[in-house]
């Protein structure tokens, strides 16, 4: 037995600088197109390529909608010219800015993870959270099997049928005050499934969602992202980029 | 008693309806399709590219073996001749995410025995395998790689070479874990003679992948009926006799040495080459199987003369394997029901398509 902890600390300390530095490893993030200037031709030639809408044309920029961005590559591989892509991670967003998280959530919290259709990746990266990688205990996030002790409710999957009733019972028997997280592309918007029958269009028609992590699977970074913003410990990220095209597309109109 | 659809920490969902007498189960029925999200309905009308990334994404811990079953199925309806690049290419990143997937399952056999430094050992590997696919294709579970008649994006030779190199030392750190293990009084007091599954039962059940290996039911894809050019590449079929938890573990880790066996001969094939030869869409009607690293994946497309799906089956491993959900945990104690579950590595997600 003493072999485990000789070999345990001979393994060293593996913990991520984030969130109080960056992380620069290599493949911890899957990252995501970033819109900007483009010529006319070129945006729609992309525009066409993506096959869940998540890109759209506005005054000479293409304009990427994280929150539907399945990173099926396809504006950037096997193109003439490709979208810029950045292997960023910090891209959870505070869904309604008048939801103020208050102190209650200052402290360690409690998680519930609830699976409503997820494919397997989006739980996955929750369970690297738990690694010595990511290793969240360190920030004060413990994962609950309860909802009675749970704090936040942190849904993966586009929300099937099936699964609806699951998530009210759960949401109810939670204590107040609560906080909802969507993880992952189909939480967020369906992704892939939201024209399946059986499928909610994401968990926000469902239940109140208040942070967002657009990524198909969000790495483990984005996800820790997520719970940081839902405790006030990190800025919320925009969830369309480039932000600054918005801005003068809603000053013009 | 009902245990689900939500239990436990980070688990997915499905319901046990369990019958117990003291602390014995005697009798068990899983109640699965929760997360039934009908894709093989929903791929109905779609052009085989659109498609594709729902056969990618509806179990995606193994997303390339799935990705690659429904391309060999198109493929094989409009007659492409993929080239060899392209071919060898996806040996290699199916054996990585074979790689990837049994270091998971291996840490979730850790876990479940509640051993914590075998289980954060475990878990720095299975991050760092996520990693190498990462940082070798971008995505850590290979999305975005797969096209009918190849793949989207080349991967250059030095690439590759060096995500074996990085493979090879997470096999090293992964064969000393298991030399651990092996003298771990503890952890193989709650695996040995725990979830035993029968020749007889596997074979009369049609079990799939290592669950079946580890019974003595030999049946590798790969092997049986070779695609990808397969037949060419040296490795064997491991196989253990026991049928209990610690023969599936050791199965697990001798899958995990042969899939690094093959990475090598794979990265000595790369010839420089075409990796995409754009298909031609004609009506028909094809099976596309693969050995997913659950087992026997199989992907049936019928398609339309324009190209569009008109019907699409899909047969997952663990479909097959859950039907031997109750050989494993019915006659054993209830507190081994974890334990017997992560043996059993089985996907809700890729059951419930």
């Amino acid at each position: 037995m003493s072999q485990w902890v000789i070999n345990g600390i001979r393994r060293g300390i593996k913990t991520t600088a984030y969130p109080g530095g960056t992380e620069r490893a290599g493949g911890v993030t899957p990252g995501l197109p970033h819109g900007g200037e483009v010529d006319a031709a070129t945006g729609a030639a992309l525009v066409e390529r993506c096959p869940t809408e998540a890109l759209s044309q506005t005054n000479g920029n293409v304009l990427v909608d994280n929150r539907r961005c399945v990173h099926c590559y396809r504006c950037i591989r096997d193109v003439e010219h490709p979208l810029d892509w950045q292997q960023t991670y910090e891209w959870a967003a505070v869904r309604d800015s008048q939801n103020e998280f208050g102190p209650a959530f200052e402290h360690s919290i409690h998680i519930i993870v609830v699976d409503a259709g997820d494919c397997g990746a989006c739980l996955n990266e929750v369970k690297q959270l738990n690694n010595p990688y990511y290793n969240m205990h360190r920030l004060g996030f413990f994962i609950t099997p309860t909802p009675r002790h749970a704090d936040v409710m942190l849904v993966v999957g586009p929300v099937t049928d099936h699964m609806r009733f699951v998530l009210h019972k759960i949401y109810e028997a939670m204590p107040m005050p609560k906080r909802v997280v969507a993880v992952g592309a189909c939480a967020v918007s369906g992704g892939v499934f939201a024209g399946s029958f059986v499928c909610a269009k994401g968990l926000a028609g469902v239940l109140p969602v208040d942070v967002e992590v657009p990524g198909h699977p969000p790495p483990p970074l984005a996800i820790l992202h997520g719970l940081l913003v839902a405790v006030g410990g990190k800025t919320s990220a925009t969830l369309v980029s480039p932000p600054a095209a918005i801005e003068a597309n809603s000053l013009q109109s | 008693m009902p245990i689900g659809p939500k239990y436990s920490g980070v688990t997915e969902s499905v319901l046990f309806l369990l019958e117990t007498v003291g602390e014995d189960v005697i009798r068990s029925v899983p109640r699965l399709f929760y997360k039934w999200r009908a894709i093989e309905k929903l791929a109905e009308g779609k052009t085989a590219d659109e498609a594709l990334l729902l056969a990618e994404r509806f179990a995606a811990t193994t997303a390339f073996a799935h990705g690659l079953a429904f391309c060999r199925a198109v493929e094989s309806i409009c007659g492409a001749d993929v080239p060899t690049r392209a071919r060898v290419l996806r040996v290699f990143l199916a054996e990585l995410e074979r790689l990837r997937q049994h270091a998971g399952a291996i840490q979730e056999i850790c876990e479940s025995t509640a051993l914590v430094v075998a289980n954060s050992q475990a878990g720095i590997l299975e991050e760092d395998l996520l990693r190498i696919s990462g940082e070798l294709t971008s995505h850590r579970y290979l999305f975005g790689l797969l096209v009918p008649g190849g793949l989207l994006c080349d991967l250059s030779n030095d690439a590759c070479r060096k995500a074996l190199g990085q493979s090879q030392r997470a096999l090293k750190q992964l064969n000393e874990l298991e030399q651990r293990l092996r003298v771990s009084s503890s952890f193989l007091d709650r695996l040995e003679e725990v979830g035993f599954i029968a020749l007889r039962d596997a074979n009369a059940y049609g079990l799939l992948g290592p669950v079946a290996r580890a019974s003595g039911l030999v049946r590798d894809l790969r092997r049986a009926q070779p695609y990808l050019g397969y037949e060419n590449f040296d490795f064997d079929v491991p196989s253990e006799q026991e049928g209990d938890g610690y023969a599936r573990l050791r199965v697990l880790f001798a899958e995990a040495r042969q899939s690094v066996r093959i990475m090598e001969q794979a990265v000595v094939a790369l010839q420089s080459g075409a990796i995409h030869e754009p298909i031609q869409v004609r009506a028909g009607v094809a099976l596309g199987w693969v050995e997913a690293p659950r087992g026997g994946t199989f992907h049936w497309v019928r398609l339309t003369d324009d190209g569009r799906i008109a019907r699409y089956r899909i047969v997952p491993p663990s479909f097959a394997n859950w039907h031997g959900f109750h050989l494993g945990v019915e006659k054993f104690a209830f507190q081994d029901l974890p334990i017997i579950l992560s043996t059993l590595d089985l996907s809700v997600a890729e059951n419930d398509r």
